[in-house]
């Protein structure tokens, strides 16, 4: 029996030899699309998080429009799991979110869960009180501008 | 005990020794076993080569498999109530299964056509043809959801299509059942077929643009039954060819009857003449016909129904040169233009030959007016006038041909099932295998384009028998893949498929696969029962109609707590799903609701009607997967006496539970 399996590790071995030298193979399959150029985690930058956003430029005092329209943006996209106090809901509340984050950080975020959530220490612990990871919804670059710019005024900005 | 370790030491040294010839190259004419595993293998995570649209046949549905894995990727509902995506239940897609006979909720799906470009595929549209009560589809690549529907007026079973031309000008519709037109006059003696059944072909024109269909014209011609037809290209571009059979014209037993001609007819149709003649208006405006063109639109997400009443009539026997009879060996079935455009392959079901004809000898017969006789003031080109040639003893029963783009041809037997490769200049049969059982339709991807992708080659078996383990007295329909990029054809897979494959085709998956939506785009909902967000989330009465406008995301519903409905009332559950990430549907369901379920794509609204039957509280709940907390996703409506006090509320979140024990 020992040399049957045996024979069969062989058999599986030379199997694999066989698959690693078909070059056919190759040609007839595609690769999945390649994710978003992605850092591993040892370069993850936790402050700035990952993402298109390296710089983001704010003003000393409140775009009063541009906050405006990020209400609209945020009533549609984001309010159904986030309140505006520091209330949880299946997401936390937004309150102070502009203090205890860079704007870098948050436009990354909201622009690319996916990739934060899989590498951000922070993200991967509050997944485990919410359970749920949060949506991509799909938001512009000029979206998450105007979000951010709402939640400063929802922490007082003027 | 001696002898089974024996035995098991010398199918592991087999084993071995086949995988050391494994490592060698590879020549064509492997068998069944050496390497076929390999061709048809996509590793986990890896595409498939080729998207595969398939017949569902009496399904009435779509299918779509991944090539050359035989992978099922999704089946698409198109003439069928489809209860699992809501198609045909949802107030927003009843209107697509409306017809002139009111809404009919079953169709056969035979036959499928990728919309082409210069006699190439373009990957934009698949169109489809449904059988029992006559109509076209087209379905949207772009969504993989069925975006039209056209009902075909005197027309008796769709079966003769939906065969297009070389840039997708038309798309035909050959009527298989000649019937009387439309109409009170066709209230006639069943056995006067000969005096009064007319066999109509419907020529559809398709908007380049947004692939809106329009009846533009249908030719009047003896009735006979059509069954298949394909497009000239190339040289014949601006010609048609329909496979025709009863040319005996017998209203009944057609299989004794209509099988008594050792010829029955390739009907040619000038279709640039009959522009022609619609131009100089020799077309007969036909009015007082009821048939419906259903639109899906991807903007409000909903479908409306139009029915129209006229069409154009172009009368074959008065019009000259605009349609020939080319006699053809015995109730063709398929009737196959090569790459040229130069040859047409007529293939008769009853025969054991094939003939070839030429496209420029039958020019040359026209113009020579080779002519022997007419069938219902049709001129009749002499046989040997349109014949290339024949090919000998092929096998019995050759039914489909389908090209490979290196010069040869492959048919389809039923009777011998199996499939045959034969060289379209000399003649010669090439190879042959067989199939398991009794093959239909086959398929080489871009089998009937300019240049046909000669790698596989599928086999659509109407038996299956023992492919597969036993599954009682009805077992799933059969295909099954051949490599031929060799001198062999070699059978490499068998999958089973729904409903009855007739026809598919394949196409290069880099020509869809890029423009696939992953979400509607929530901004651009114009359905005027959306929910932008769940602060507009609520409930409106309007007399005996309430209206729940309700929001989905992971994982809850906006309003999730509704009273204040009566019984009497009818309740419109108009749910948007307002994720915008891709793969992230919400389902919806309600307790006793006596239609279907609704599934919702992001950025989607759909509703469902319903209609309690009884007082109490009930239950609605997410069907869709959609998180760890999708368990979690339900809510309650309550329903009250007829004439109750109990106000219309709605609320979430809010409504919290009562202090105090019963």
């Amino acid at each position: 029996m020992k040399k049957l399996i045996v024979f069969c590790l062989m058999s599986l071995f030379m199997y694999a030899c066989s698959s690693n030298n078909n070059e056919k193979k190759e040609e007839r399959t595609y690769a999945e699309e390649s994710a978003p150029a992605a850092s591993d985690a040892s370069t993850y930058d936790p402050h700035r998080g990952e993402g298109k956003f390296d710089k983001v430029e704010v003003g000393e005092k409140l775009d009063v429009s541009m906050a405006n329209d990020g209400k609209v943006i945020a009533d549609l996209k984001c309010a159904s799991c986030h309140k505006m106090t520091d209330e949880k809901l299946v997401g936390p509340g937004w309150k102070g979110v502009s203090e205890r984050r860079k704007p870098e950080w948050i436009m990354n975020f909201i622009t690319n869960p996916d990739a934060m959530i899989d590498k951000d220490p922070e993200l991967q612990a509050q997944l485990e009180i919410c359970l749920v990871r949060m949506p991509n919804q799909n938001l512009t670059d000029d979206d998450a501008r105007k979000i951010y710019e709402y939640m400063r005024q929802n922490d007082g900005v003027k | 005990m001696e002898l089974k370790k024996y035995l098991l030491t010398g199918l592991a040294a087999a084993t071995l020794l086949s995988t050391f010839q494994a490592c060698k190259p590879k020549g064509a004419g492997e068998a069944v076993s050496g390497g076929a595993a390999e061709k048809a293998y996509v590793a986990p995570g890896k595409y498939d080569e080729f998207y595969n649209f398939v017949s569902g046949g009496f399904s009435g549905q779509l299918s779509v498999y991944g090539l050359p894995s035989g992978r099922l990727l999704r089946v698409i509902p198109v003439f069928s109530l489809d209860p699992e995506k809501g198609w045909g239940f949802s107030e927003e897609t009843k209107p697509m299964l409306e017809t002139s006979h009111g809404n009919v909720p079953w169709d056969d799906l035979h036959h499928v056509q990728l919309s082409k470009t210069d006699g190439e595929y373009d990957g934009k549209w698949v169109f489809v043809n449904a059988n029992n009560t006559p109509r076209l589809a087209r379905v949207d690549l772009t969504t993989f959801r069925t975006a039209e529907i056209l009902e075909l007026p005197n027309s008796g079973g769709n079966h003769s299509s939906p065969f297009i031309t070389e840039n997708t000008e038309y798309v035909v519709a050959g009527t298989r059942f000649s019937v009387p037109v439309d109409g009170e006059s066709g209230d006639v003696p069943i056995n006067t077929y000969k005096q009064n059944f007319r066999g109509t072909l419907s020529f559809v024109s398709v908007n380049k643009e947004n692939g809106n269909m329009d009846l533009a014209f249908q030719i009047e011609t003896p009735g006979v039954n059509y069954d298949l037809s394909r497009a000239g290209k190339g040289v014949s571009h601006g010609w048609f060819f329909f496979s025709t059979y009863n040319t005996e014209q017998a209203n009944t037993l057609l299989e004794v009857n209509a099988s008594k001609n050792d010829k029955d007819f390739v009907l040619a149709v000038n279709w640039k003449k009959a522009e022609e003649y619609l131009k100089a208006g020799k077309g007969k405006k036909v009015t007082g016909l009821k048939y419906a063109h259903n639109k899906y639109d991807e903007k409000s997400h909903t479908s409306k129904t139009e029915f129209k009443t006229e069409t154009i009539v172009l009368n074959a026997e008065e019009l000259e040169g605009l349609c020939y009879y080319i006699p053809c060996p015995k109730s063709p079935h398929g009737v196959d233009v090569d790459p040229s455009g130069e040859y047409i392959v007529g293939s008769g079901k009853l025969a054991a030959l094939i003939p070839v004809f030429s496209f420029s000898k039958i020019q040359k017969a026209i113009e020579g007016k080779q002519f022997e006789g007419k069938f219902g003031g049709i001129p009749i080109i002499k046989y040997d006038a349109a014949l290339y040639g024949e090919v000998e003893k092929p096998g019995l029963g050759p039914l489909h041909t389908e090209f490979d783009g290196k010069g040869n041809a492959i048919t389809s037997f039923f009777v011998s099932s199996e499939l045959v490769k034969w060289n379209i200049k000399d003649l010669k049969v090439l190879d042959r295998v067989p199939t398991y059982y009794s093959t239909g339709h086959l398929m080489i991807p871009g089998g009937d384009t300019k240049s046909p992708d000669g790698k596989y080659v599928v086999a659509y078996n109407k038996i299956t028998k023992d492919r597969f383990l036993p599954t009682g007295p009805e077992l799933s329909q059969s295909a099954q893949i051949f490599d031929i990029s060799g001198d062999k054809m070699q059978l490499i897979l068998d999958f089973p498929t729904i409903g009855e494959p007739h026809y598919a085709q394949a196409i290069r998956a880099e020509k869809v696969k890029d423009k696939s939506v992953k979400i509607f785009k929530i901004e651009e909902n114009t359905n005027p029962y959306a929910t932008k967000g769940e602060k507009d989330a609520r409930v409106e009465r309007k007399g005996n109609q309430v209206h729940v406008y309700l929001t989905s995301i992971r994982s809850h519903f906006a309003p999730d707590n509704i009273e204040g409905v009566q019984l009497g009332d009818e309740v419109y559950f108009h749910v948007t799903n307002i994720e915008q990430d891709w793969d992230m549907p919400h389902g919806f369901a309600v307790k006793g609701a006596r239609n279907g379920e609704l599934l919702i794509m992001p950025g989607e609204t759909q509703t469902l009607k319903w209609v309690p039957d009884r007082i109490g509280v009930f239950p609605f709940y997410c069907t869709d997967f959609c998180s760890a907390l999708h368990q979690e996703m339900q809510g309650y409506i309550r329903i009250s006496k007829k004439g109750s006090n109990v106000p219309i509320s709605y609320s979430v979140g809010t409504n919290l539970p009562k202090e105090g024990t019963n």
